[in-house]
């Protein structure tokens, strides 16, 4: 337990001012013209902001080698559920770039 | 209780049989509670995938439904959110330094954002109640988005109408059609955020729980893992969120005032 020591308030300061931030700059992005790039660009910023939370409000950054595998299995495991259930949809919509 | 050991048998009150040492056992209580947090993250990612699938196959009802939320309640409520999570992240720090006062009202600030969540969730719901914007026909007027609804202000619930505001050249009977199809938008708003506002429900009461036993000074640094696994759920909460915002609030609001 001793190598786990936990960030500062102040980094806690630091990180809650990316989340609105982030917060901020995700509204604004969905009013413009991105055209197939404005849900990219609001995934982008959602698992940025998921991944601050993680890491450091939930102290992963900090934790034992097992806690990190744990999680990153846990979201590969998502990807698999999200990417499977895809399958029809990705062909398409990679024709409907070419 | 075992007294042979050469070593110290004294021990933390805290600290059940099986572990060698805290530290043993607060590892192993952080590899539980994520292996929990994945099952939770396998069941809203079930809706997850199902919401990609629909939004997919009804792209334009999805936007209809979507644009009909109001960003600044929703922007509102994803910040009063995340200040929760770092008041929540500063509890578990205070318990760990031993600063108790500081560690229940960062508890209970905690708690008052939370709160506060579900208070502006209440709000919204209404609203949706109001504007005929629940699936089905069970609760209130019954669905119905492309006029005809007697709410308060009739103009906010036609969906249809929206849409040939935005773009003049969509035919009435396709808007009609696409306004209809909004309850399957609906259905998932409703799904998702009310399994979300759930998990909120049983957070406080965790919250609640935490300040009773922080209260009896339970918890200093060598012991606060029940203040770190709430603060575990209670971020995952929050992340479920920060993900569900823009995929409710802003499908497609190109154009529109942000704020």
């Amino acid at each position: 337990m001793a190598e786990h020591s936990h960030p500062t308030p102040k980094l806690y300061a630091v990180i809650v001012s990316c989340l609105f931030a982030g917060t901020i700059l995700t509204v604004f992005a969905a009013t413009w013209e991105l055209h197939i790039f404005n849900p990219i660009v609001a995934l982008v910023i959602a698992t940025t902001k998921a991944t601050l939370v993680i890491l450091y409000f939930m102290h992963v950054r900090y934790s034992s080698r097992l806690t990190k595998l744990t999680v990153a299995a846990g979201f590969f495991w998502l990807l698999i559920l999200i990417s499977l259930s895809l399958t029809d949809y990705i062909p398409r919509i990679l024709q409907l770039l070419r | 209780m075992s007294t042979s050991q050469t070593t110290t048998t004294e021990h933390h009150p805290a600290l059940a049989h099986q572990f060698d040492d805290m530290a043993q056992q607060q590892e192993a209580s952080t590899f539980g509670m994520w292996v929990f947090l994945l099952t939770e993250i396998m069941m809203f990612g079930g809706l997850f995938t199902a919401y990609l699938i629909y939004r997919l196959k009804y792209y334009d009802a999805f936007v209809g439904g979507s644009s009909s939320i109001s960003i600044p309640w929703g922007f509102a409520n994803t910040l009063v959110l995340i200040g929760s999570s770092f008041t929540m992240a500063m509890a578990v720090w205070a318990a760990q330094k031993g600063k108790r006062t500081a560690q229940v009202w960062f508890l209970i600030g905690t708690m008052v954002l939370g709160a506060a969540f579900l208070g502006v969730k209440a709000k919204e719901y209404y609203d949706k109640y109001d504007e005929c914007h629940i699936p089905g026909h069970v609760i209130g007027k019954g669905f119905n988005a492309w006029g005809g609804c007697e709410a308060k202000n009739p103009k906010l619930g036609n969906i249809a109408d929206e849409i040939r505001e935005r773009d003049p050249k969509v035919p009435e009977t396709s808007a009609v059609q696409t306004a209809k199809r909004t309850e399957i938008f609906f259905s998932f708003y409703f799904a998702m955020t009310g399994l979300h506002a759930f998990h909120m429900v049983i957070g406080l009461g965790l919250l609640g729980w935490l300040v009773m036993r922080a209260r009896r000074s339970e918890f200093g640094p060598d012991y606060f893992t029940p203040v770190e696994l709430g603060g575990l759920y209670w971020h995952f909460v929050d992340i479920v969120w920060i993900y569900l915002f823009p995929l409710l609030y802003l499908i497609n609001r190109v154009g529109a005032k942000p704020l």
